[in-house]
Parts: structure tokens; C-alpha cells; sequence
């Protein structure tokens, strides 16, 4: 697989929360290939089913979740011509002055977040943030134009294309979380060769920016027996402590706290070692989140893990990853599903492990 | 609708008090469903049989309001205070609130040192007085929780109350079910409780119900009043159908399904971005597996004070949209 | 008394193995059913007298708050990161233990002859802190300790006459409570006691346990905040100590049903059993997470007043705590399906 195409496809096609059509097309059609079913839910998950080889009725199921929705802009109200907005998921205003923007509405619109010209501005006002309702979007065209072509409640998304750096590091928009995307594709395709008794459903939630949407409806609907939830993780980069962090190129996170059954912690760790992997543990103290947290607690409860691709700059336009890390966590995920037998669910056990009548 | 509207705002309610605003609703829909219960919550939920394999409809207006509880009650009987739902400070002192049993309180502050005359007096620092001479005195108790006390006024076009969020949305409910004669769907009136303090109703009746669609019926904010905020909104523009709000994005096909019903009929209507706040179709749309949800808003002025305003024409061309819809098939 | 032996466990949520094991032990005699769900919750059933068909979910939470380790520095000190609401003040010079191993560990702090007046007068924030173990590199350090171990704080246990002092009342005095109503049965109906998880980070455990039984009432106990020491204000001390069991009537998490406070309520005034209501708005429990279960679950909580929770060492009266565990016994007792119109 190229993952570095298939991750330029992926993180330039569209698809904020609650609107991913488009890039659920991308990754249907890439599921597709690997999977015996893909189909769609009320909520825009998309969900991919492999078949296991496991003999038992109903057949074990484990559910892997990567967040199809990157963060983006929705417009709030149209003045002589110029777009006010405001942010779907998490936005940082100080990263989007004088950038580009699509703006996606009757048609595409190139468009523009501008600034006013350092000449005009009085030297303390350049100290200062401006805070995102006071930032716009020009698109230039006349403003009856404009008024035809976009609508209150149109979407837009940062213009940027994928830029290879050094070695294995890239770095483009929406890794955050089509890194994961990327790597559930390997695990799929790795998995055509391989042989897994369980069912495995790769899922690409929608909605997770905005509170674990997607993670919430799909883990019901599909009341798997384990879960991984694959998310970006904060890598070490200027301004962040090592005790904030986890570094770069150097593996797969593989999270570990409450949000975790610690059991799945360590079979993922002894997979790794087994396959002499690169990995790193990252504790999370609490909350996570990611869809880990929203899966953990569907239903009777689902044993969950969770593994973070290391990535720097988060929730911008520039998010960087290591091809390298994305591959590693699509075989790691790929190994972890091989182990799975009849007796997996058995040695799932929490001290005292007991069950049962007197 | 209009006395309707005033029976509905002026009815005590607060979040988890909303015994006497069920039983005023419970009324006024006797003989418009086909099966009518409260669950094990509080909520009031009326069906309405489809005639022929329509889709099965949830719409959910709040029956409760906004509100406060006694926390603590001090030797001379002085009354302190915390909110019920998001109850902003600016517009508490001077206000009466009224308890369940009747009793009238004001609310007073502690003294307010000059620094602090242009400042927000925060709950803290206000109690509310009923009138007691002594802690003995004091006819209500800790845990006991206020409505607040304003009548409704007529101005033409425009109304004023309290509680405009959500009665508002109840009356467009309780109007929709009187108009709607016939439709193919399975349609649930759902008079949720305890939206304000997290939407708690909404997410245990529609995991009961199991709707294929769900809408909630509640007031959003305006951008039309002087130095207001960024918002297309407007009073007397139509009801506002909810493209995104704080906690929701309105599924796609919900939104198109509103504007195609609305242009049909030909009413006015607006589309909506919220920034912050959000309803009851939020815990909807997570319920089980998943909830086509929307949202049909009346624009409101001054929402969460005790003088919250809306815009007539819209109450009843909301009302036009949700009879509209329901009476044809719905394809998402 | 088990609460010496709950209170001195060591259970930071996400890691309450050690208290899941003394409570198996103190009640796998007493109940019908038991097991541990996958996210770590104990779930025992004691079956009822009665014909009705009517589950009660009683829950009290083994989880405590506590902090993980984040990183291990090159010198062999440790950095971490509270588990569950933790005031950052309450940290320095304190002791604890790390890990399976229990690993002693101090949290230390720069001496106050090196300070500045203005040091005096600031928080040192949590990730400004380290535990020392003794370890000279970091290699050291990680023979003894790995990121991600949970660390617990060392409190004693101590009867002081009419009150005991130990960490963690919250909720480890729920969990005694608890075990005592196991022991009082059985009931009219079929009770589910629940000891949960993770309650601190979220109201996690008690989430999954309510769908997975499917209650008709449930019942939240707790070791509440108690805020009783002298103020100038006349302002609510949360609780009180000594004035018995304090009954939720909303918190941040949820409203209880009326129904279950009358019965609280009636129970308690016709056996002369002192109650208090807590202050309204105060803090959350489980029943925040278990009421919206499904279709919805009337709930309440009572709770064993207790001053400093959240901290290393809290203090609750013994009154309190037996009049609780009457009170709840005496309740359940008169709870029929139609206390709540079933």
C-alpha cells in the first residue's frame, strides 16, 4: 500500500463533523477492498466488515474506531459579501489569518481569511489575538453574488495540500484522524494474508470532534466484544514537555489508565514486542478524548484499548505524522487481531476473577 | 394559540418540578393522541397513530424552565440560593421567584462595596427574602425550588413571558397535534423534563421510543437586537431551522426535509448557527444506534431572563411547517 | 471494622483491584450471584422474598482519587498527573505509594528558607511537583516504577472515640454501608448490590452496571463533602457532622426522585433516625450516571457525611455512619413498586 498517497487522498478530501460524505466515499471504496461489507450508518459511520475464519455462532467481534471528521469552519452570517464564521470542533483562531480556505457552497469557492495590513494597524493592536468573531472570509465576488452562492450554515475547510519533509515525516490538514484511517487500511490489507478467527469491524466514526458522536451510535449498533480506538497523539515538539508528549517516529502509543482494560494493554504490548516493534506507553490519567472514552461504557460496557500515532501541531493545518508510525500501527493493530481465539474473552479478567452463582 | 401560550408560560415548572405543567399539558391534549404516558422520568409522551408504515417521529419540546433551589436557610431566615439550569445573575436581583407552594420570595444582595457597583453580583452574594421574621417562620425548606414570577404580555405581533423556553416550543406541540388530522407516520409528542440541567428527559424517552427521526421544538437566540451577537437570526422571519448549535450538527437530510416542507408551503424560515447552547434533538440524535435529528427554532429575544420575546407569526408558521411535514411521506 | 481495611486499600480509579478483593471476601457468603463486568465492576445479587418482579441497584463506588505517574526524568524523579478532582494544595509533603510494588514514594518541596516572599504566596501547580523514591537515574527508577503506575496516598486508619479518621471515606464508607445492607438481607425484592468503578473520572463504572441490570430503583451511597468547620458567613456547611445520613435532593449530576427522598424521609422520622439534606447543587455521584440509563431510573443518594475528602485524610463520625446503614436497611424494607406508582 502507499500510504503516503492514500494519506494525501485522505486528509485533502473534505469532510468536517457532521458533513462527511465525501471522504466517507474515499474510504468506503478504500475499505472495500479489504472487507466483505461496507455499509453506512444514520450517524455517517462508515463501517467495514472482514469475516473471521472462527467457527463459534455468533463469531467474536472486535471494532476498531479512527474518526473520519476533521475540525472546519460553518458560516454564521453573510455582510456586503464578506463571510462571518465560527469553528466546527476545536479551532485555534490564531492559525487562520491569512490562510485559504473552500468555501464549500453552491459550488466551491476559493476563498480567503484576511488580514488587515500591518501598515494600518497601530503597533499595540499587533500584540493582540483576534478572536474568531471578528475574523472573515473573503471570497471576491460581488455581494449579491456572493448572497446566491453561499447560505448561513454552509461549511468551510482549510485549503492545503499534503507537503513531504524530511525522511519519514509529512505534514498536511485532517491527520487528525485520517492517520488512523490510513492505518486501519493496513490492517485490513495486512489481514487478507493473514489468517483471524474473529469478525473485525473497521470503523470510521463520524462526528468525533464534536463529542464522540459517531463512536457513541456505531459501538452500540455493533456491541462488539473488544474495542481499539487508533487517534493522533501529541508528539514531541517545541513549547511541549516530554512528560506531555511522546516522540516522534519512534511508534505507536499505546495508551494506558482508566479508559483501558489493562488486560488489552498488555496483549498489545506483547504483540509489539513480539513482532520487534517500536512502541511507547502513554498514560492517560482520565478522559481521554477520544472514542475510546464514548465505546468504553456503551451497553454492559466494552473492554477497550486505545493507540495514538504520534503527531505534532494538532488542529492545524500543518499536522505532522511519520509514514512510518502509521504503517507500524497498522500492523500492530493486524497482529493484536491474529492472537484473538475462543479463549481470548476467557483470560479477560479483572482480580478477583470470579463470575458466578453459590 | 395565544391564550394557550399564556396558560403554558405562566404554569410553575422548573427542571425536575414539572408535576404541574404536566398535568396543565395533560389537559390540553386529552382526546389528540391515541395513547398518552408519563415515564418513569417524568416525561409526557402522546402518540399518535400513522395510518400506513410512515416513518416512527419523535418531536420533543422541554416542559421545564429555568429556575432556582434553596441551599441553605440562614438563623434570621434569609434563603440562599443556586440555580436551576443556566440561570444568569444580571437578571436576579429585585426579581420574585415563586415556590411550589406558592410562597413569594424577592431577591436581595449582601452589601455592594462601591468597586463593585458595575460589576455582576454573583449568586453567591444574593438570598432570597420570603418575608420570614425568623428561621421558624420560613414556609419552605432546602432543596425547594422557585419558578420565576412574571406575567406574560400581548404586544400585537410580538409576546413577552418567562419560560418562552420552552413552553413556546410546548404550545407549537400541543397546536400541532390539534391541526395535524392525518398522517402515515407514528408520531411521538414528547414533553420532555429536565432539559435545562442536561437534556436528562430527552435521552431516556427517545431511547424508550426508538424514533427514526427526531426533532426537537425549541427557542434559539437572535442576532437583531443592538450590538448583538454574530447571528443571522431574526424575530418575525420565520421559525429557524438548525443547521449546527453548540452541541449538534442537524443531520443534512433533517435540514433539506425542513427547508424543501417550508418552501413548499411557502413560509418564511431561517436557517440557524448557534454558537452556543443547544436542545433536546442533541441527546436524540446519540440515542441507540443513532437518530436522524433537526431542529425547528423559534427565534427568542433575551432567552434565560424572566422577559424572553417571540414573534407570533413565527409560533404559528413553526406550527405550518410541523403539520406540513408530517402529512407527507419522509425520505432522508 | 471493614472500613479500616477498605479505607487503607489501595484503589485509584481504573485500579481497584485491592478493594474489589476485600469486599469478595467480606460478602461472597452473603449474596446469590456475583460477578466482575468487563470494565471492572463487582456485581453481586441477593435474591428477594417477594413475588414482585423488582430490582433494586444499590451502588457505592471502590474508586478513590489518586495520581499516575507521566514520565520518569533523567535524575530519577517522577512526574504525574492527578486521577480524578485533586486540589493541588493538598500535595506537598505528603507520602505515597506507587504501583503494584507500593512503592514508597515523598512529595517534597523546595525549603522555606530558599523562598521568596512571593513563592510563599503561590499554588505550586501538580506538574510543577515531583515524587521522589530515592532513585539516583532514571534507570534506576525504572527497575521500581513504570509510566502509568497509579499512585495511592498512605493514610492510616485511627479511631478517635466518636469519629475514625482514613482516606478515602469517599467512598470506601459508601462500600462499608454497603456491605452491612448485603449482610441485613434479604429483602422483598431482588437486590443488586454494585460495587463500582472509576465513579471519580466520570461516573463510568455505574454507567455500564445500570444498563446491564436494568433496575427499577436505584440507590447511590456515598461519603459526602462536609463543610461544617466555623465560618463568619451563615452559609451552608454542605453537610454536618453528627446529623446524620445526608440526603440528595440534586447535585450536579442529577435531580432525585421525590418519591424515594419521602421514603427516606418517612422512614427516617418515624424511627426518630436523624437526617440532613445536602446542599443542593454540591458535587455528583453515580445516581448521574445511572438515572438517564434506558429509559430512565429513579434514583437517590445518601450519603456518611465526611470532612476532607479528596484529600489524604478524612475524618466522619461513627453516628453518621450507623445511622446511614439503618436508615437504608429500614427504607428498603418499606420500598414497594408502588413507592414509585409501578
Amino acid at each position: 500500500m502507499d500510504i503516503v498517497s492514500l494519506l494525501k487522498t485522505l486528509s485533502e478530501t473534505p469532510g468536517i463533523s457532521g458533513y462527511e460524505d465525501q471522504v466517507r466515499q474515499v474510504i468506503g471504496e478504500v475499505f472495500a477492498r479489504y472487507a466483505d461489507e461496507v455499509r453506512t450508518d444514520a450517524l455517517g459511520n462508515v463501517i467495514a466488515l472482514k469475516r473471521g475464519t472462527g467457527k463459534a455462532e455468533p463469531r467474536r467481534s472486535i471494532m476498531l474506531a479512527g474518526h473520519t471528521d476533521e475540525i472546519g469552519l460553518i458560516i454564521t452570517r453573510i455582510e456586503q459579501g464578506f463571510l462571518h464564521f465560527t469553528e466546527v470542533g476545536g479551532f485555534d483562531p490564531r492559525v487562520l489569518l491569512g490562510q485559504e480556505v473552500v468555501v464549500h457552497g453552491r459550488r466551491d469557492l476559493p476563498g480567503i481569511i484576511g488580514s488587515r495590513p500591518p501598515h494600518v494597524l497601530p503597533p499595540a493592536e499587533r500584540e493582540k489575538t483576534i478572536p474568531l468573531d471578528k475574523l472573515f472570509i473573503d471570497v471576491g465576488l460581488p455581494a449579491d453574488e456572493v448572497e446566491e452562492l453561499v447560505h448561513v450554515g454552509d461549511l468551510a475547510t482549510v485549503r492545503r495540500e499534503l507537503t513531504q519533509l524530511k525522511g519519514d515525516f509529512i505534514a498536511s490538514k485532517a491527520f487528525d484522524d485520517r492517520a488512523a484511517v490510513a492505518a486501519m487500511a493496513v490492517c485490513l490489507e495486512q489481514l487478507a494474508g493473514m489468517q483471524h478467527a474473529w469478525d473485525v469491524y473497521a470503523v470510521g466514526t463520524s462526528q468525533e470532534e464534536v463529542g464522540l458522536r459517531g463512536a457513541i451510535t456505531s459501538a452500540f449498533g455493533l456491541a462488539p466484544d473488544l474495542a481499539i480506538a487508533i487517534d493522533v497523539t501529541f508528539g514531541n515538539q517545541p513549547g511541549l514537555s516530554a512528560a506531555e508528549t511522546v516522540e516522534m517516529n519512534k511508534g505507536p502509543a499505546i495508551v494506558y489508565g482508566p479508559n483501558i482494560h489493562p488486560a488489552l494493554h498488555d496483549t498489545l504490548v506483547e504483540t509489539a514486542k513480539a513482532l520487534e516493534l517500536p512502541y511507547q506507553v502513554e498514560p492517560a490519567p482520565g478522559r481521554t478524548g477520544t472514542d475510546a472514552w464514548a465505546i468504553q461504557v456503551t451497553r454492559s460496557g466494552i473492554p477497550t484499548a486505545l493507540i495514538g500515532i504520534p503527531l505534532r501541531y494538532m488542529h492545524t493545518s500543518v499536522e505532522m505524522v511519520s509514514v512510518k508510525d502509521v504503517e507500524r500501527v497498522g500492523r500492530l493493530l493486524a497482529a493484536f487481531i491474529a492472537r484473538l481465539d475462543a479463549g481470548f474473552m476467557d483470560r479477560l479478567t479483572w482480580k478477583p476473577a470470579i463470575s458466578g452463582e453459590k | 394559540m395565544k391564550e394557550l401560550i399564556k396558560k403554558l408560560v405562566e404554569t410553575y415548572g422548573p427542571s425536575g418540578n414539572e408535576d404541574k405543567i404536566r398535568q396543565v399539558i395533560q389537559e390540553e391534549i386529552a382526546g389528540l393522541a391515541d395513547e398518552v404516558r408519563t415515564d418513569a422520568l417524568g416525561n409526557l409522551i402522546a402518540r399518535k397513530r400513522g395510518q400506513n408504515g410512515g416513518k416512527r417521529v419523535m418531536l420533543a419540546a422541554h416542559m421545564d424552565e429555568i429556575g432556582v433551589i434553596v441551599t441553605h436557610v440562614d438563623e434570621k431566615g434569609f434563603l440562599r440560593f443556586g440555580a436551576v439550569g443556566g440561570v444568569w445573575p444580571h437578571t436576579l436581583l429585585g426579581g420574585r421567584v415563586v415556590f411550589a407552594n406558592g410562597t413569594v420570595g424577592v431577591i436581595g444582595t449582601e452589601k455592594v462595596e462601591d468597586e463593585e457597583r458595575n460589576k455582576v453580583i454573583p449568586l453567591e452574594k444574593l438570598f432570597i427574602d420570603v418575608g420570614a421574621v425568623d428561621k421558624t417562620s420560613v414556609p419552605v425548606q432546602i432543596g425547594d425550588v422557585a419558578g420565576f414570577s412574571r406575567p406574560f404580555a400581548d404586544m400585537g405581533k410580538r409576546l413577552v413571558a418567562k419560560a418562552f423556553d420552552d413552553r413556546i416550543g410546548c404550545a407549537v406541540l400541543i397546536q400541532t397535534m390539534r391541526d395535524l388530522k392525518k398522517t402515515p407516520h407514528d408520531v411521538y409528542f414528547v414533553f420532555s423534563v429536565q432539559e435545562e440541567v442536561g437534556l436528562r428527559g430527552a435521552m431516556t424517552s427517545a431511547y424508550g421510543i426508538e424514533p427514526e427521526m427526531g426533532l426537537s421544538v425549541d427557542v434559539t437566540l437572535t442576532g437583531d437586537t443592538p450590538e448583538a451577537q454574530t447571528m443571522a437570526v431574526e424575530l418575525g422571519k420565520g421559525p429557524a431551522i438548525k443547521v449546527k448549535d453548540g452541541r449538534m450538527l442537524a443531520h443534512p437530510g433533517v435540514k433539506r426535509l425542513l427547508v424543501e416542507t417550508a418552501e413548499a408551503i411557502g413560509i418564511p424560515y431561517q436557517l440557524e448557527v448557534l454558537e452556543r447552547g443547544t436542545t433536546d434533538a442533541t441527546a436524540i440524535q446519540v440515542s441507540r444506534e443513532g437518530v436522524p435529528a433537526g431542529c425547528v427554532s423559534i427565534p427568542c429575544r433575551y432567552v434565560h431572563t424572566p422577559s424572553e420575546m417571540v414573534d407570533y407569526d413565527d409560533v404559528t408558521n413553526a406550527v405550518k411547517l410541523l403539520v406540513a411535514m408530517l402529512e407527507k411521506p419522509i425520505i432522508l | 471494622m471493614i472500613l479500616q481495611q477498605l479505607s487503607e486499600a489501595f484503589g485509584v480509579s481504573g485500579y481497584e483491584d485491592a478493594v474489589r478483593q476485600i469486599i469478595f471476601d467480606a460478602i461472597r457468603n452473603d449474596v446469590d450471584e456475583y460477578r466482575v463486568d468487563s470494565i471492572g465492576n463487582l456485581i453481586t445479587l441477593k435474591r428477594g422474598t417477594g413475588e414482585a418482579p423488582f430490582k433494586v441497584m444499590v451502588t457505592a463506588h471502590m474508586d478513590e482519587i489518586g495520581l499516575m505517574i507521566t514520565h520518569i526524568e533523567d535524575n530519577g524523579q517522577l512526574r504525574f498527573a492527578p486521577v480524578g478532582g485533586i486540589d493541588d494544595r493538598i500535595l506537598l509533603s505528603k507520602t505515597v505509594c506507587i504501583g503494584d510494588k507500593k512503592i514508597p514514594g515523598i512529595i517534597g518541596v523546595k525549603p522555606i528558607h530558599l523562598q521568596d516572599d512571593k513563592e510563599q504566596e503561590q499554588v505550586i501547580k501538580g506538574d510543577k511537583l515531583t515524587i521522589d523514591i530515592g532513585a539516583t537515574s532514571k534507570a534506576e527508577a525504572e527497575q521500581l516504577v513504570k509510566v502509568g503506575d497509579y499512585v495511592a496516598f498512605t493514610t492510616s486508619f485511627a479511631d478517635l472515640g466518636p469519629t475514625v479518621k482514613g482516606k478515602a471515606f469517599d467512598d470506601r464508607a459508601g462500600c462499608a454501608v454497603l456491605i452491612e445492607i448485603i449482610k441485613a438481607g434479604p429483602y422483598p425484592f431482588d437486590l443488586y448490590g454494585v460495587f463500582t468503578v472509576q465513579e471519580e473520572v466520570g461516573l463510568r463504572g455505574a454507567q455500564v452496571a445500570a444498563y446491564a441490570i436494568e433496575p427499577d430503583v436505584a440507590f447511590v451511597l456515598e461519603g459526602t463533602i462536609c463543610d461544617d468547620m466555623p465560618k463568619k458567613k451563615d452559609v451552608s456547611p454542605t453537610t454536618e457532622l453528627g446529623r446524620g445520613p445526608a440526603i440528595t435532593i440534586m447535585d450536579r449530576t442529577f435531580i432525585a426522585d421525590r418519591r424515594l427522598v419521602k421514603l427516606l424521609v418517612d422512614t427516617a422520622t418515624e424511627l426518630g433516625i436523624p437526617y440532613q439534606f445536602k446542599q443542593p447543587l454540591m458535587g455528583g455521584t453515580d445516581a448521574g450516571a445511572i438515572h438517564t440509563t434506558r429509559t430512565g431510573v429513579p434514583s437517590v443518594t445518601v450519603a456518611v457525611p465526611s470532612r476532607y475528602i479528596h484529600s489524604p485524610v478524612c475524618l466522619l463520625s461513627k453516628s453518621d455512619f450507623e445511622n446511614t446503614a439503618r436508615l437504608m436497611q429500614e427504607a428498603l424494607r418499606r420500598l414497594t413498586p408502588a413507592t414509585i406508582g409501578k
